[in-house]
Formats: C-alpha cells, structure tokens, sequence
C-alpha cells in the first residue's frame, strides 16, 4: 500500500525553482533512501511533506499521504497529520531542541498536547528513552539539552519522534553532525525501532553506502528532479543514470589505495541553473544535444526507473 | 541615549541595595513614616533637623522624611505600572508581529514607528492636558509611549528567535502557533524582556516625575517626588532648598540605581542598554 506519493512535485519561490519534479512513492513500511549532492533538493522534498516551505513558496503537482493531498489540508488536519501521523529527525539536535527546557519537557510535551497524563506521559517517555538505548532515563529527563552528548541527544530526538507511534518518519541527515563513532549506532537504533513499529522512513544522507545499508530502495535526487530510483540492493550491479554511476564512482572506496579519488566532474547545481532539458546534461560524460532539448521522464529500466535518453537505447 | 561611563564593579552591590531600599520603603511607608505626610503644622514651619523631624519640615510644616517615604509609594508605583503595561503589550506585539509576519508585520511595525515618532514626555503631557490631571492618565499616556520602545527591541529577538531550528521542528511535532508562542517563544524572550523593563523603569520614573513637576500629574497635597521638587520652589528663593533638594536626590539616586542593575542584566543575558 502506498502510503506517500509525490507526484511531479515542483516547488518555486518566485520564479525560482527549487524542486522542479519529484516524482516518488513510499510504501507502507518501507524505507526510502534519498541521496544526491548538497542543493539536489533532498531537503526541500522531505520538508514539502510536512508544509514545511520557505514563505511565498508555489507548489505544484502533489505530495499525498494516504491519498490525502498535503498541501490542500485545512490548518486543523495539517496540525493532526503532523503529531500523529509523520515525524521527523533533523540533522542537529542541538539547534532542534529548546535548550531551556529539560528532556523531560521536550519528550512530554506532545502527549501532554494531546490530553494525556503527566504521569502516564512520562511512563511512556521513560519507556522510550531506555528502548533507544538511553539508561538511566530517570536521571535523563531531567537533565538539560546541554548536559547531554550529541549521540545521547539524538537518540532523545529519535524517541520523541518514536512517542506518537508516527506512520512515517522523516530524516534528514540524522547522523551528520554527530561523530563518526556514534553516527552508526544512532541509524542503527533508529533502523530497529523504525522496523518494530513497522514505519516507513524517508532518509536522507550523502552516504550511498549508510543508504544501501538501511533502506529498501534508493532515490538519487539532482537538481530538484529524481534521476533514478533503485532497489537498495541493486545500488551497484542496477545504476544506470549516469549521475549515479558517476557518484558511485566518487566514493572513496571506488579506487585502488593510493590513487587520486574521482569525482563527478563540473560544479553541483541546483534546480535554477540546470539546463532546461535533462537537468544532468551539463556535467554528463555521454550527454548529446538531443539531452539538452528534451527533458526525460523516469521510466522503468532493469530493477529500478531512471530519467535518461541514453540508457534506453542501449538497454 | 548612550551611557557613556560604565557602572564600576564595586557600585553594583551599593544600586541593588538601594534598590531593595526604595522599594521596601514604598512597600511599608505608612509603617516607616513617623508622621502624617499631609498633617500640616505652621507653627513649626522650616523647622530644622531635629529628632522629631529627621529631615526637617517643609514651608507647611508638613514632616519631609515622612513625605519623602510617602512620597516613594507614587514614584515608584508609577513607573513600575507603566513598565508592566508597556512590557506586556509590546511584547504581545511584538511576539504577534514576529510570528505571523506579512501584512501584519508591516501593519504593526509602521503604528509602532508612527507612535515612537511622538517623544514619550510630550506624548503624556499632550494626553494628561487633554483628559486631565491625577495619576492614570499620566501613566496610562506613558504606557502607551513606552510600547513602540520595547515592542522594537522585542520583535527584533522575536524574529531571530523564531528562525530558529527548535521553533521548525515544533511545528513539524503539530504544535499551534499559540502553543510555540506561549511555551517556547515567550519564555526564552523573558530575559530579554526582564532587561527592557528595568531599563524602561529609570526613564519612567523621570518622565513621571517631570509630568508630576509640571503640574499634570498628582495634585497637591499628594505627596510624591516630582510634585514635591516643584512645589519647593518658592521656598528656595525663601532661602529653604531642603523640599526640592530631598526630593530630587531622591528621584537621581533611585534612577541610577535602577539603571545600573538594569544596565547589570543586560550584560548578563544580552540586551542592548540603548
């Protein structure tokens, strides 16, 4: 069952594109990796599912959510579809929790909102913390943001996100300003509770191999527009939009030790200074004139689908 | 205005001891004053410094250490008013302005420039002549001078407080903008409000005691500093300065003293001392 569909999602700020088509689906349980240079839009998608966009923003095309149309929802159904139905997990938890209130407070507060006991309340806050593997919960909800590592800190935001048992959970480079060590431990905790509630995930990183690892399918995003999407598995074997291929080549990983790493050549870009036709044309090794003029559609190709000229020919 | 000299260290203990001071003594004056500040005596008319009278008596022969006490209860009352009026409506403002933005924003900014346009004193003197002597309109005039003041420096936080990452991620957890507002905004703006209020409490006290010395404010017999700088007059020229001189180095030294708490706040929680 479907249980977010963006269909030829396009955002503009004036005349400015931001998303320019996203079209993607994320199935009931499901996790969606979605991955891409910085300004390929991944963010912007995420936040369009929540109505969370720059003032003066124009949406086109729709993000639904059960089939219900995000973006036409009255006030009232936008508050209940944010506590209940969706949560999200943002890249630092320290500019994303109130650091004068406690844990506790932080935790609380949306069951409180929603008319249920203090007691209970922190029964079930409590609960959480020690399930994410945060001991001493006690002690921790009543400590202060600041008394708290980042890793620790995360794994609250990830409970808090967990309290309302959301259908869908939004994250945005969850790990990224968190150390190396603890980053694994965090997506890994975030992975398992996600499962056992059965959630989908919407996740963003810039890691391919953290996506393949913990997703069930793979969005490659660039300049506002999904280029190609795959089943994790298939990450390697399956890429056929050259953009992908050119950012599996960039991995570190990708050449022997000693050699200069590769990388995609030409500057990122963003849905405003993309070439009209396919938004990769520029910076694509096997581009033709053919690219610049027609803009591609995603089209099944092998496991996945992908917006290319080329790889239909030669598939 | 920029204060240009920096309280000393070592004073700040002395302002808030004198703070404490002026507000018990405007707290318990009918307790701490040994005589009726209105019981007339001519007999006794610029009596000196005696036991009876610490401060001497006035050309009535009213006790001035007991008006001078009596005296705190209005100069202080007024301006303590005028800060919570102003504070709670510019802040409510200025929060509203931040929030919703727009043609909101744009509305509220431009009635607060057009109001901070007028000069507070000139603004109180124009209302208290037009509806009146007596202590509220007076206050009720300032308060309302007050309000572009501390709704500018208010809105100001408000905005950069509402950019913040914490506010976003509680509207994605479903929170309404008047929940964000009153448990979030609100209390992290308190420091900065607690700032702008003691700082507005020095400039209120002079305004009202300026009013009160014109003669808009309180009327006689009130006892009440700005009235009582004024009404000492005559008697300077009689060779008899006491009235005016206790009662005005009663309004600097309770003015600094706020003041240089108030300046102390601000350092510690990062407002701007205008």
């Amino acid at each position: 069952m479907t249980l977010l569909d963006f269909e030829h999602l396009g955002v503009r700020l004036g005349e400015r594109p931001i998303l320019r088509d996203v079209t993607l689906s994320v199935r009931a349980g499901e996790a969606v990796g979605l991955v891409g240079e910085s300004g390929s839009g991944k963010s912007m998608t995420v936040k369009s599912v929540v109505r969370l966009l720059p003032d003066g923003a124009t949406v086109d095309g729709s993000v639904r959510f059960e089939g219900i149309d995000v973006h036409a929802m009255s006030p009232a159904e936008l508050r209940r579809f944010r506590s209940r139905d969706v949560a999200m997990v943002f890249q630092d938890p320290r500019a994303t929790v109130n650091p004068v209130r406690t844990v506790g407070d932080f935790l609380t507060e949306v069951l409180r909102d929603q008319g249920i006991g203090r007691t209970e309340a922190t029964r079930r806050a409590a609960g959480l913390l020690s399930e994410v593997g945060v001991g001493d919960a006690e002690r921790r909800l009543s400590q202060r943001p600041y008394e708290l590592s980042g890793g620790l800190l995360q794994r609250v935001v990830i409970a808090a996100a967990l309290l309302t048992e959301p259908k869908l959970i939004l994250a945005d480079e969850p790990t990224t300003a968190l150390d190396v060590t603890t980053q694994e431990e965090v997506v890994a905790i975030l992975n398992e509770q996600r499962h056992r509630r059965s959630a989908a995930l919407l996740f963003i990183t810039h890691d391919l191999e953290l996506a393949a690892a913990v997703c069930d399918r793979i969005a490659v995003m660039y300049a506002g527009e999904v280029v190609e999407i795959l089943p994790a598995g298939q990450l390697h074997a399956g890429a056929r939009h050259p953009y992908t291929r050119a950012l599996l080549e960039s991995r570190p990983g990708a050449v022997p030790p000693g050699e200069r790493l590769r990388t995609v050549p030409g500057v990122p870009q963003s849905a405003l200074t993309a070439p009209a036709g396919c938004v990769f044309a520029d910076r694509c090794p096997l581009a033709t004139d053919g690219c610049r003029d027609k803009r591609p559609v995603l089209l099944p190709i092998g496991a996945g689908l992908a917006a290319c000229h080329l790889v239909r020919e030669d598939s | 205005m920029k204060l240009l000299v920096k309280t000393p260290r070592r004073a700040l203990p002395v302002a808030a001891v004198v703070c404490v001071l002026a507000t018990s003594t405007a707290l318990l004056a009918p307790w701490i004053a040994p005589h009726d500040p209105n019981a007339v005596d001519p007999l006794n008319a610029y009596a000196p410094i005696s036991a009876a009278h610490p401060l001497g008596t006035d050309d009535l022969g009213r006790d001035l250490f007991s008006r001078l006490v009596a005296g705190a209860r209005t100069s202080l009352f007024g301006p303590l008013v005028v800060v919570l009026a102003a504070g709670t409506a510019g802040t409510a403002l200025a929060v509203a302005a931040a929030w919703f933005g727009g043609w909101f924003d744009n509305l509220v900014s431009r009635a607060l420039d057009v109001l901070f346009a007028f000069p507070g004193l000139v603004l109180a003197i124009t209302v208290a002549a037009l509806f009146g002597t007596g202590f509220i309109t007076p206050v009720v005039a300032l308060s309302l001078a007050f309000v572009p003041v501390i709704a500018r420096v208010m809105r100001a936080a408000a905005l950069r407080e509402r950019s913040l990452p914490y506010i976003e991620a509680l509207r994605v957890q479903g929170f309404s903008g008047w929940h964000i507002c009153r448990r979030h905004l609100l209390p992290n703006l308190a420091p900065l409000l607690l700032v702008q209020a003691a700082i507005g409490f020095g400039y209120a006290m002079i305004d009202l005691a300026s009013i009160s010395f014109l003669g808009l404010g309180l009327q006689p017999p009130a006892a009440d500093w700005g009235l009582m700088i004024a009404n000492g007059q005559p008697s300077i020229l009689a060779g008899f300065p006491q009235q005016s001189l206790y009662a005005a180095i009663a309004v600097v030294i309770t003015v600094v003293a706020f003041t240089a708490v108030a300046e102390r706040l601000a350092l510690r929680f990062g407002g701007d001392v205008r």
